[in-house]
């Protein structure tokens, strides 16, 4: 019993990381009052580019750490430009955020599809990143699986978790952000570039977003498919209403949504009777049922979300 | 660069002349043809009614709109502002009449997020240490107390406007601009800002807007007044009465009618008895509070914003829940009871922000005429309405109250703030209502505005019907009310007769102060 719940656990670290990535990307894009919802479309087109750079380069044989590096540099530089695309359509000619977003979500999700098609084909795998024990603390028993054996951009996207609140709340950068996305008619009275700012949260989360996929493909799944990304953006976006716009409840809700997915998976394994589709379903009730019961508190929740700001429009 | 250099290089403001300044906006000419000059630590009051052009012209002069015509000129120089960043620099600031504060962020927060670039720190670092300090400066060098830790939500309406005086000076200011600074203020607080204001015209000097003519007097040195967005006056302040700027404002002589106290008064309408109400906050907004309003009254509430008035107009109305305590009406308990059943017992209501729960700001004038009655067998049948009838009973509403629109099929939320509320009395003068709430009824509006609407509450009450009036002017309240009640923090402090009360009584009570 022990071993399936260390085994529960230790998958939970891993399998988190593209939902953390994508809504710490979304929370950049929300607290500057811009509502992404194409991150689905983002990280679908990431998880792409991410796995034909190593797959081109090796013939889907064995190639160097870099070539895999490169396919997580191609992701983010990748989401960083449809983050821009996103603050032209929906900052400068100011678009209703909520319909851009599923036109980005479907535009990315389709490209990525189609040029999977077209480049590599059928299913193919790569090698992938492999995991790293850290020197002695892996060694521990039981504590040593669950958080110190696992690949290094695992590693690196918790190390992000307190960066993006330090960046979020202790630099002049993500006080503007704060501000623009709250009261972006006072960010402008004093004198900060409204829309400038909207744009490089955008293209923060985007490049955040290009990642999560990226590390869907070439660290998790290692091999893309239609279906890889299969509702992942959507639930970041979820997490992040969750998480009160907050890194680190983001983090929570991170790992309590994966531990609900691993939990279902080693329950289908063991053989346990139990209808399948209902075990599937738990992580996505988990959500509903979770989001319904937060409270909306107004006191920290960026207000101007989801509105347009025009300077000579008098509200 | 050190901070202290970048605020001190900028040279003093000796004078500042707005020439020839013309705006337009869709369908409207905003300022036509205006000029004004100001100079070495004078105060110049900007006067006129709502629309007049008052606020375009400090948002031009902020850089936050660009003038079509005309120029600006500071010592003389001609100078371009693209944005408040260059006006920031050529050390004007404003404290605009909505606060320009993000409420989720710290007062420190909010006043670094101005002084951003001038700070002194490390690479993407924010040093608040250094941005609390200069506070601290500041508010010890103009007498401006302020908490640096609080967060902006948790502060009152006067403790945002220090912050954002605070916060101006902080950016550097050499001239200010105020933008109706005394709107939201208690008597005692408006005292002390005019005195602190009068002490900072040793350093500074400042352009203020306000509809208040003692305050213009009091504080100003030269008055120019605004119609229509053309200067129609300017002089010195002290060669003109406040009667005489009043009429230069309007066009016409305007006296303020008063409650002559005569009509009989009848029963108790209206009783509210230990009744204690939640903020959303989830903190007592009302504590037990009780009061009773007869037919053929005014009561006046007087208080400082945020003491309840807003709960126990909702209150009043269904629109917020009872946790303990009764409200009869006529005799009925309506505690609890939805706001159709109480709008069906005869309550009428005028609610606190005209824009966004008094009417639905883009349905058409003659929809927000019958909101409340569309379901009512005079405006609809079965499930289809009455076209022509809402239209009729729309004309005559708009000739009745006098209301400046292009016609009844205008989306309200166009209007001027002023017409807006002939509609929203419009509407529930006609509903015949058996009892009437008023929340700030003449709020930001202009004496000709407010003229009207004191006539048409006074006519109400000459009926027979009894009124609720919350309100912060205590002129209104002192014009209007049989009976004034203080609230305080969720209770009535103390019911006086009108002729019991005095401003300076009423300011003591409405600072918590117990007789």
């Amino acid at each position: 019993m022990l071993a399936v719940i260390t085994n529960m656990l230790s998958m939970c670290i891993p399998f988190s990381v593209a939902l953390l990535l994508a809504s710490l990307g979304e929370m950049f894009n929300q607290r500057a009052g811009v509502f992404n919802l194409g991150c689905e479309g983002v990280m679908a087109m990431g998880a792409f580019v991410g796995m034909l750079i190593p797959f081109l380069a090796g013939h889907g044989g064995a190639v160097s750490e870099w070539y895999n590096l490169l396919g997580f540099a191609a992701a983010a530089v990748l989401g960083a430009v449809f983050g821009l695309i996103f603050g032209v359509i929906t900052v400068t000619f100011r678009a209703p955020q909520g319909i851009a977003g599923i036109g980005l979500q479907m535009f990315g999700v389709g490209t990525a599809g189609t040029l999977f098609r077209h480049f590599v084909g059928g299913t193919q795998s790569i090698p992938g990143i492999p995991d790293v024990d850290i020197p002695l603390l892996a060694k521990i028993p039981v504590i040593g699986d669950i958080f110190f054996s696992h690949n290094v951009v695992a590693y690196l996207a918790y190390i992000f978790v307190p960066v993006a609140w330090y960046i979020l709340f202790k630099t002049y950068w993500g006080l503007k952000v704060r501000a623009v996305g709250t009261n972006p008619r006072a960010a402008d009275s004093m004198g900060i570039n409204v829309s400038r700012t909207r744009y490089e949260a955008l293209v923060v989360g985007g490049a955040l977003a290009g990642l999560a996929g990226a590390y869907l493909s070439i660290a998790q799944a290692k091999m893309f498919s239609d279906t890889l990304i299969s509702g992942r953006g959507f639930i970041a976006v979820a997490l992040v209403y969750f998480g009160h716009w907050h890194p680190l409840q983001i983090m929570g809700g991170a790992l309590l949504f994966t531990l609900a997915q691993t939990f279902q998976t080693i329950v289908q394994s063991m053989g346990i009777s139990f209808p399948y589709e209902l075990a599937v379903m738990l992580p996505y009730v988990l959500v509903i049922v979770v989001l319904s019961f937060t409270s909306r508190n107004q006191t920290t929740s960026p207000t101007a979300l989801g509105k347009p700001f025009n300077r000579e429009i008098r509200t | 660069m050190p901070c202290s250099d970048s605020f001190s290089i900028m040279d003093k403001i000796r004078s500042l002349r707005m020439e020839h300044i013309t705006k337009r906006f869709p369908g409207v000419l905003a300022s036509d043809d205006i000029s004004i000059d100001v100079g070495e630590g004078e105060v110049l009051a900007l006067v006129g009614e709502n629309g007049a052009g008052k606020t375009t012209l400090m948002n031009i002069l902020m850089g936050l709109y660009q003038p079509d015509e005309g120029r600006i000129l500071i010592n003389g120089e001609p100078v371009r502002f693209r944005g408040p960043e260059d006006a920031f620099r050529a050390g004007l600031g404003m404290v605009h009449q909505t606060y320009m504060l993000v409420p989720n962020m710290t007062v420190t927060e909010n006043i670094a997020l101005g002084l951003g670039r001038n700070l002194p720190k490390r690479p993407g670092h924010l040093d608040l240490k250094a941005v609390r300090k200069r506070i601290e400066e500041i508010s010890q060098r103009y007498g401006l107390a302020v908490n640096p830790d609080a967060y902006i939500w948790q502060l009152s309406v006067g403790e945002q406007q220090k912050v954002e005086l605070v916060k101006t000076l902080c950016l550097g200011a050499k001239f200010l601009i105020l933008d109706e600074p005394t709107s939201a203020l208690t008597p005692q607080e408006v005292d002390e800002l005019i005195a602190l204001l009068h002490r900072m015209t040793d350093e500074l000097s400042i352009i203020f807007i306000s509809h208040k003519l003692q305050e213009v007097k009091a504080l100003s040195n030269k008055v120019t007044i605004l119609r229509h967005g053309k200067v129609v006056f300017s002089g010195n302040t002290d060669d003109y009465s406040s009667q005489e700027i009043a009429a230069r404002m309007t066009g016409h002589e305007i006296v303020l009618p008063k409650n002559k106290g005569t009509g009989q008064k009848g029963d108790v309408v209206l009783s509210l008895s230990d009744v204690t109400v939640m903020s959303d906050r989830k903190i007592p907004a009302l504590n037990s509070l009780t009061l009773d309003v007869r037919a053929g009254e005014i009561v006046g509430l007087a208080g400082v914003s945020g003491n309840g008035q807003r709960e126990l107009a909702e209150v009043i109305n269904g629109l917020r829940k009872v946790e303990s305590g009764s409200i009869r009406f006529f005799g009925n308990e309506i505690a609890n009871k939805t706001p159709r059943e109480i709008i069906d017992s005869g309550m009428g209501y005028i609610p606190e922000e005209r824009n966004t729960e008094g009417i639905v700001p883009p349905f058409s004038i003659k929809e927000n005429f019958v909101l409340k009655d569309i379901s009512s067998p005079s405006f609809s049948s079965w499930v289809l309405v009455d076209g022509k009838k809402i239209d009729s009973t729309a004309e005559k509403l708009v000739k009745r109250f006098d209301v400046r629109c292009p016609g009844i099929d205008t989306a309200s939320g166009s209007l001027s703030g002023g017409n807006i509320q002939k509609v929203i009395l419009a509407r529930e003068i006609e509903r015949k209502p058996k009892f009437l709430v008023a929340v700030y009824p003449t709020r930001g509006l202009d004496m000709g505005a407010v003229e009207f609407i004191h006539s048409e509450l006074l006519k109400l009450r000459e009926s027979g019907i009894g009124i609720l009036l919350i309100s912060e002017e205590l002129d209104e309240i002192l014009d209007l009310s049989d009976r004034i009640a203080v609230i305080y923090k969720g209770s009535v402090q103390r019911v006086l007769d009108r002729s019991e009360a005095t401003p300076d009584r009423l300011g003591i009570l409405m600072a918590g102060v117990q007789e």
